[in-house]
Order: structure tokens, then sequence, then C-alpha cells
């Protein structure tokens, strides 16, 4: 970094690098929202799924589960729940409505959330939704 | 101290550090929840303690950024604060936020959290780090609105160095960014998509222009290296970091749904984020052995060297290990990723903070220039147990997630999330003392605020 190099040309590959990449990469944001008609399955988005989506939020589920990968580690992948309990929203109600109050001694268990059945409805139409999103082919197996 | 005004910035210290306590507590439950599943349940849930570790990290994180900016800018810029008083009422407003938003979390369940605050009207609850209730974004907003008006005013009436117009640039990234904390889409892919753009361009994009201008002050401090050459630097790294960290964005957008050239720009680009790493331990080591003089505050200068290396391994490494599309098909949303979650973040943000406050702290409680021996010695203490044990966590993490890997999604006989976590659990248990050690390490760093205040001041031995 002898004096060839000075300040002033570091500046300005600082401002015209990052404005440069930054328009990049809203060339590449605003081609992909134009692309993901073909692989988001919004189709699918019906005011069920939308009121599911609500309620995985409300219930802060991605503080234990991921989604798609993304989210905490502590329980399993849902993004492909619906295919691995084998293409039935009934498994997915059955397996939220029958956990325990105070927990599995010694072991993790989800919590009772008492939900109603349209709102186990909801959620296990956003958890089929999911599992439809294009993802390149992830997870690598069912067991997500 | 030079300007009065700096003073504003101890009690964003002090919030930060309080916080940063709550933090690791929370960190350690979580541990043992890893291991004892029924721990503090139904009364701590994971998720509700997830929170509380990540939501204090945050915002600890941005009281150390806006004590930062209130210590260092009256001084580069060579005048007072535009407004203590902003800063100050601030101050009370942000710590107020952060205590109600925690005690929501711990008191009721998330769910009524978010009816008592009518997040059905306007929702943004719920999302990974951004679990915040609408009201309290809104109040971060603000905060974030005032402190900028508050530095940028300050920067404007006085010296325009490049570590001031750094750091606003950052703090400014910092709140463009979080407005898409607001953007909570149905369409779950487009949700995904732009969560991305507050947290991977936060992180890996803005946060570290505010890194860089924080470390370039405090090695222009303890070296007294010419600010030119100091200030060149910054602008290479910091180049090097959007290049990179801008369409570096795309590795995380492989498997949400978007298109996949995104493997191709994310792989390409994101293996270049830790370049710009590289070069600020290149940087920071340079700088440390061709110093000028010998500065008495000895601790600073060792969190500043070991922000740089931390950072390059956690942030850099540890990022680059599972950058790769073809690897990250396997890594991805595994313990590998906590592994470099908890090196980057460590070593990036928790040190740059730590090392400003090691500067800064005993200028703030009337030192001249640095502590007595005996805190430095303490100080110093703390720093290695923090460091070494977040490596050994970094470590096992890491072991955790290449078994997870294998055994739920390489093997030929892949086998349920639940069945894998019971058979890497020694991992846990080794991250869990670990943690402890972490611990032993924060308190060690609570005590040296409180040892050897009535010795003298650490001085240079001069050399015949």
């Amino acid at each position: 970094m002898a004096q060839v190099f000075t300040k002033s040309m570091a500046r300005n590959i600082f401002y015209g690098g990052s404005m440069f990449f930054f328009l990049l990469f809203l060339v590449l944001t605003f081609d992909t929202i134009n692309t993901l008609p073909k692989r988001d399955n919004r189709a699918a988005l019906t005011p069920v799924v939308v009121q599911g989506k609500l309620l995985w939020e409300e219930n802060d589920c991605i503080g234990c589960h991921t989604l798609l990968g993304e989210g905490a580690y502590f329980a399993p992948e849902l993004g492909n729940v619906y295919t691995r309990y084998g293409n039935s929203l009934d498994a997915i109600k059955g397996f939220i409505m029958s956990r325990p109050k105070d927990g599995i001694p010694g072991r993790r268990s989800m919590p009772q959330f008492n939900f109603s059945d349209a709102e186990l409805d909801a959620l296990a139409e956003f958890l089929k939704y999911a599992s439809e999103i294009d993802t390149a082919g992830w997870p690598p197996n069912i067991q997500g | 101290m030079t300007y009065q005004s700096q003073a504003v910035a101890k009690p964003y210290f002090i919030a930060a550090i309080a916080l940063f306590v709550a933090q690791i507590l929370f960190g350690l439950i979580m541990g043992l929840q890893y291991v004892i599943g029924d721990f503090l349940f139904p009364e701590i849930p994971f998720n509700v303690a997830r929170m509380v570790h990540t939501n204090t990290l945050i915002v600890w994180l941005l009281f150390g950024f806006m004590g930062a900016s209130y210590f260092l800018v009256p001084e580069e810029a060579e005048t007072e604060l535009y407004s203590p008083l902003l800063a100050k009422v601030m101050f009370w407003v942000f710590l107020v936020a952060a205590a109600v938003t925690v005690a929501g979390y711990l008191l009721v369940p998330y769910a009524t959290l978010a009816e008592f605050t009518m997040n059905e009207k306007f929702p943004t609850m719920g999302r990974e780090f951004l679990e915040q209730p609408t009201i309290i974004k809104v109040g971060i907003v603000i905060v974030a609105l005032a402190f900028l008006f508050n530095i940028g005013m300050t920067v404007l009436k006085g010296r325009k160095t490049v570590v001031n117009l750094v750091l606003l640039l950052g703090l400014l990234g910092l709140a463009v960014f979080f407005l898409f904390a607001f953007y909570v889409p149905e369409n779950l892919v487009l949700d995904k998509f732009f969560w991305w753009w507050v947290v991977h361009l936060w992180v890996e994009g803005v946060w570290e222009l505010i890194l860089g201008a924080i470390l370039a002050y405090v090695l222009i401090k303890v070296t007294g290296v010419d600010r030119e050459v100091i200030e060149k630097w910054l602008y290479v790294i910091i180049a090097m970091a959007l290049i990179s960290g801008i369409i570096g964005t795309g590795h995380h957008f492989f498997w949400i749904g978007a298109p996949e050239y995104w493997q191709w720009w994310g792989s390409i680009f994101s293996a270049l984020e830790p370049l710009p790493f590289f070069m600020m331990t290149v940087f920071a080591f340079n700088m440390v052995n061709r110093r000028r003089r010998n500065h008495p505050n000895k601790v600073a200068t060792l969190w500043a060297l070991g922000t740089a290396v931390m950072a390059f391994l956690g942030a850099g490494v540890w990022g680059f290990l599972h950058t790769l599309a073809p690897i990250n098909f396997y890594t991805h949303g595994t313990q590998l990723t906590a592994a470099h979650g908890h090196m980057a973040f460590y070593g990036a943000y928790v040190m740059i903070v730590l090392t400003i406050i090691s500067y800064a702290m005993p200028l703030l409680r009337g030192r001249t220039a640095a502590n007595s021996n005996k805190s430095q010695v303490l100080e110093m203490w703390s720093f290695w147990l923090m460091t070494v044990s977040m490596v050994f966590i970094t470590l096992f993490l890491t072991g955790a997630g290449i078994l997870q890997i294998f055994l739920q999604r390489v093997s030929d006989d892949p086998q349920p999330f639940m069945a894998v976590q019971e058979q890497i659990s020694i991992f846990y248990w080794m991250r869990e003392i670990a943690g402890v050690v972490f611990l032993i390490g924060l308190v060690l760093y609570l005590l040296s605020f409180f040892v050897g205040n009535r010795e003298p001041e650490a001085v240079v031995e001069v050399r015949g």
C-alpha cells in the first residue's frame, strides 16, 4: 500500500463498488420477484393458509423449529413435515393436539397450545402449503 | 475524555453489560434444555429462552454501538455532542422498551403478548430475531431516528473524519434495513427473502462498517499510527465487505424457494466474504506492530487484536465452511449453522463492543488513560476465558453438527431428528460446560470494574 494506492482511490473503490453491487442486487431481486410465481406455490395461499401462517408466527414456532432450514435447531424441520407424515393433515393435527401439558420427564416436548379445530386446520394447511414450495430439492431426504 | 458530552456513553455501556449478563444466563438455560429436555418446562419453554438470548444480544450490541458513537463521534468531530439531553432521554426510552419486551416474553405466553399488542392489525411478530411486538419495533425506529439525528448533527457541525463518516453510513444503513422488519408478506418465500434484508444486510453488511469504524478509531488511539494510513485500510476493508457481502446475501436464498441462480451468485460472492475479515486481521496486527507509542491501556489493545482474529475465524472461516451451495445442501439448518453463528457474533460484534468499552470506560470513570495494572490483568483473564471457551463452544457445536448431518442426511439409513439429537448429546454436554467457563470469564469481566480502583493507573515502562 505505497503511495501509488492512495486513500482517495480506496474511497472510490468503496463507494463505486458498493453502489455497483447494490444495484446488481436490486436487479437480481427484481428478477427473483418476477420468477417467484413459478416456484412459490402462491396459488395455494388461501385465507386458511394465511391464517395458519399468522398462527405459526403468533406462537413463535420458529423459536424451536426450522422452516425450510431457517429458525431454531431444537426441534424438527417442518418445511417437509406434511410429506414426512405421509401427506396427512390429520397426522399433523393429531401430533399438535396430543402434546402433554406438563411436558415429558427428562425429554424435549412441544407445549400444549390448546388450539381450536379451525386453528389446527389452518396450521396444517399452512405446513402443507410450505411443503409444496419449490426449494431446489432441499431437504436431502424425508428426515429434514 | 476531551469533551464533556462524551459522558453520555457511560450509561449505554453499563446497560450493554447488564444485558450481556442476561444473554449468557439464558444461553446456559437453553444449553441445558438441549440435554435435559424438560428443564424449566413449561414455565420457560426453549423458544422463550431463545428469544431472550438472541434479543438481549441484539439490543446490547445496539446499546454498545450507540455508546461507542456517543463516545467517539464528538472526539473525532472535535465538538460537543449536538444534544446530550436527547441522548439521555433516548437511553431511558430504549432501556424501558427492552425491559418491557423481555418481561413480556417471560411473563405471558407469546400468543397472549401478540394479542395484547394487537399483532393481527399489523403483524410483524414471530419471525426469528424480530419477535418484538410491533409497537416495540416502532419504538426502536424512534430511538434509532433520534440517535441518528443527534450523531448526524454532531458530525455535520464538526470535523468530518473518515471514521465518523463510515460509522454514520453504517448506522444509517442499520436504520434503513431495519424497516424491512415491518414487511411481512403472506407469501412465505417473499417473507423469507426480505427477512434477510434485515438480518444479512445487517450482520454481513452495514454492521461491518460500524465494526470497521470503531476498530479504526481504537487503533488510531492506542497505536498512534498516522490517521491517513488507518483510514486507507478502513476504506479497503469496508469496500471488500460490501462488494462481497451484498450479493453474498444470496447464500441464504439457496433453499427457500428463490430461483436456483442464487446458488452461483451466493456461493461465489459469499466465498469472498472472509477476505475483508482477513484484511482486518492483517491490518490490526500491522498497526500494532508499527505503533508510534505504547499505550498504557494494554487490555484494550488485546481486545482490538482479539476482535480481528476471532471475527476472521468465526465470520470468515466458519462461514466459508458451509457457504458453498453443494455443501450447504447438507449443512443448512443444522448445529453447524449454530456453531458459525456463535463464533461470528462473539468475534465480530461482542468483541468490538468490549473493545470500545475497554478503551473508553477508564476515561469515562475519570482515569487519564487506563485502569490500574491489577484491573487490567483481571480483564485479560476474562478475555482469555471468554474467548477460549467460545472457541470450544464452536468446536463442540461443529462436532454435533457434523454428526447430525451424517446421521440425519448423509448415511444410507437416515434417522429422524430426535433420534439423532440423543446420539449427539455428549457434544451438547461439553458445549454446556464450555458455556459455564464462559460465564466464569464474564464474572471476572464484571469484577475487573471493581478491583484496583484505588491503585494508580498503569504506566508505560520507558526503556532506557
